[in-house]
């Protein structure tokens, strides 16, 4: 394909917003006195920033390029990701779990493991969680030089290193805040940048009953029924009406339930901007702040997709269609991209090519934050060096922001080259991270639960994962590191995604059952007084008197919840 | 620590932003145009980000006044 032209002013736009994003680290430097302020913004941040940063901080390349590419092949139905994924999970870490996150006054979420349960058990949260944040953010790295590449005609390695270099100044200047508020900058400039594009992207399909009608063509043509590409539960009574191959069950528990929540739950990466908020109530409030942006952004970033496909079908008054793969298929990871460079002249391409790299860094940023974080607090000072001075620990993770960035560079380098090896280390953390949310269930809310059994829980809930996934294969599968590695193949889904549902459903019942076995069978190690704040029957109850109803935890869940009730009916 | 109120960058940069896109879409031809199906689309936009930017910038300034209300009646 053609590489984009940038205009003089799209050049600008660039360089102003790399300008603001140094000058907010270069001022949030002088605030930055003790580790508290570095790795937890001094816990002074006000709701509704955290609550965007909360949001953004998992908005890299992964979701907006992944869930473009998803509209294009799914249609609507990718959109479950978010009102049964994300938002109830959400809602329930923000009524249920912050109270014991952020009054347990732990500074990271591994070392709330160690206050419930014990060192084992955090050390192998700290370690899997400090490594796969560190190759995501190599990853995040790759995707983004190698699209500059394609797209602009970039060299690899000067986006690589220039990306890098950025990012690595503005977090070790401004630590997490420079990272929370480039993030909430972030949110609003893939708002701006995007909100255009699908504007005028509908305008071109002929609007929503356009886009039905030509992605009729689309849905019919795969040997799908008619809506299969615009109605989001209509078709998943069978795995096999609908294109994304999952049937509802498993969408509800593998999706909804299980890889959700323990993500939304408990990865450190998100739960670190609420433990930065300025209070318990504004923690709690955090993700639901994040929740109401969260759910609309199916039209931002799914949509176009879904238009991408259906003006490719059918072309549209513009002439628009989705680039091939050397193979022939349509390369569905460009969409976002080519829309850009399709329907903005220069000036607002600028600003769309800005957000698309602020959706990078930034997620590369959080990366970086929440690694330097476990690395200093739950590595160095748990186990290398216990008694570090404040001053130490502040220089530390100066050094580990260094360290990480450069490890990231090279996990960027090694995925250009051997892109298996990198697909076979994401399927390794998938593992470690089905059954998490099991641990944290029991430990949150069952007092019995023990250091052993969490940990005995945990191991053999990541096995569990990996038995599954060797002794099982979606439909066509041409490599074992699609599965049936194990030689012998019990069962075939209809689809990959299927098979990861039903993984993370197998590794969070064995974890459940295994945790609560081991329990009953060992000793507490803590007594009711170390539990008391971390567990929920030996802590006493929020009171919420002087706050209004509407800054209520359950009031403003339920809220939530029921606007995505009601998104879910109108797309049925 | 004491940190600076965010919306602050945050109006700036969108004002800056909304500017260049509105001094761009003042001088476009209508074969710049064609690719946003003919619509003006850098002059729009422009103009709500700079309203964006002012929404911001009038919240960030108001908060300010606010604080330093609070702090001058509090009792020493």
């Amino acid at each position: 394909m053609q590489p984009i032209h940038l205009g003089l002013i799209d050049g600008a736009i660039l360089i102003i917003y790399f300008a603001f994003v140094l000058g907010i680290g270069l001022v949030l430097k002088r605030q930055m006195r003790t580790s508290t302020d570095f790795f937890l913004s001094g816990r002074l941040i006000p709701a509704w920033v955290a609550g965007l940063a909360f949001l953004s901080a998992n908005l890299g390349a992964q979701e907006v390029i992944g869930m473009a590419a998803s509209g294009a092949k799914y249609g609507i139905m990718t959109s479950h990701f978010y009102w049964v994924g994300a938002i109830p999970a959400m809602v329930f870490v923000a009524v249920f779990m912050m109270p014991f996150y952020y009054g347990s006054k732990a500074r990271s979420v591994p070392e709330y493991l160690k206050m419930r349960f014990d060192e084992k058990t955090r050390a192998l949260n700290a370690v899997t969680f400090a490594a796969m944040t560190i190759f995501s953010s190599g990853i995040s790295m790759y995707a983004m030089a190698l699209l500059l590449n394609l797209l602009l005609g970039w060299d690899f390695n000067l986006s690589v290193w220039l990306s890098a270099i950025i990012v690595l100044l503005y977090i070790s200047l401004g630590g997490l805040t420079s990272a929370i508020y480039n993030e909430v900058m972030q949110f609003f400039l893939i708002v701006a940048g995007f909100a255009p594009l699908v504007f005028l992207g509908l305008r071109d399909v002929g609007g929503w009953s356009g886009l039905q009608v030509r992605l009729t063509a689309v849905s019919t043509a795969q040997g799908f029924a008619p809506g299969a590409f615009t109605n989001s539960w209509r078709f998943m009574g069978s795995a096999s009406d609908n294109p994304m191959g999952v049937q509802w069950f498993a969408m509800l528990m593998g999706l909804g339930f299980v890889l959700s929540f323990g993500y939304w739950c408990t990865d450190f990466l998100v739960m670190q901007r609420a433990m930065a908020a300025e209070s318990m109530s504004a923690a709690r409030r955090t993700p639901l702040v994040a929740a109401v942006p969260k759910m609309f952004f199916p039209f931002l970033v799914i949509l176009p997709g879904m238009l991408a496909i259906a003006l490719t079908q059918q072309h549209g008054l513009s002439g628009f269609s989705l680039p091939a793969k050397p193979d022939g298929s349509p390369n569905y990871d460009l969409v976002i991209p080519i829309m850009l460079g399709h329907y903005f002249p220069s000036g607002i391409l600028g600003l769309g090519l800005t957000a698309l790299m602020a959706s990078f860094m930034s997620g590369m940023a959080g990366n970086v934050t929440a690694f330097n974080t476990v690395w200093t607090y739950d590595l160095y000072q748990a186990y290398l060096r216990p008694g570090a001075s404040d001053s130490a620990l502040l220089w530390m993770g100066r050094a580990a922001t260094v360290v990480g960035i450069a490890v990231s560079v090279a996990a960027a380098y090694f995925a250009a080259h051997f892109n298996n090896i990198m697909d076979l280390l994401q399927l390794v953390f998938a593992f470690v991270n089905a059954p998490l949310f099991a641990t944290f269930l029991l430990g949150m809310f069952w007092r019995r639960a023990t250091g052993h059994g969490a940990f005995f829980g945990l191991v053999s809930g990541i096995l569990a994962a990996a038995f599954h996934h060797g002794l099982t294969q979606p439909h066509g599968a041409l490599t074992l590191a699609k599965g049936g590695w194990l030689g012998h193949i019990l069962q075939v889904y209809p689809s990959e995604m299927a098979q990861n549902f039903w993984t993370a459903i197998f590794a969070w019942t064995t974890c459940f059952v295994v945790t609560i076995i081991v329990s009953l069978g060992t000793r507490p190690q803590k007594s009711d007084e170390q539990l008391r704040g971390l567990v929920s029957s030996l802590t006493p109850r929020i009171v919420e008197e002087n706050v209004v109803w509407y800054k209520r935890p359950a009031a403003l869940g339920g809220f939530v919840l029921f606007l995505a009730l009601i998104l879910n009916i109108i797309f049925w | 620590m004491k940190v600076f109120d965010l919306r602050i960058p945050l109006g700036w940069l969108f004002a800056v932003l909304g500017l260049l896109l509105v001094v761009t879409g003042l001088r476009a031809t209508p074969a710049a145009d064609a690719r946003s199906l003919g619509i003006n689309i850098n002059l729009i936009w422009g103009v709500v980000m700079i309203a964006f930017a002012l929404i911001c910038l009038w919240l960030a300034r108001r908060e300010a006044r606010r604080r330093s209300r609070a702090g001058h009646s509090a009792p020493h």
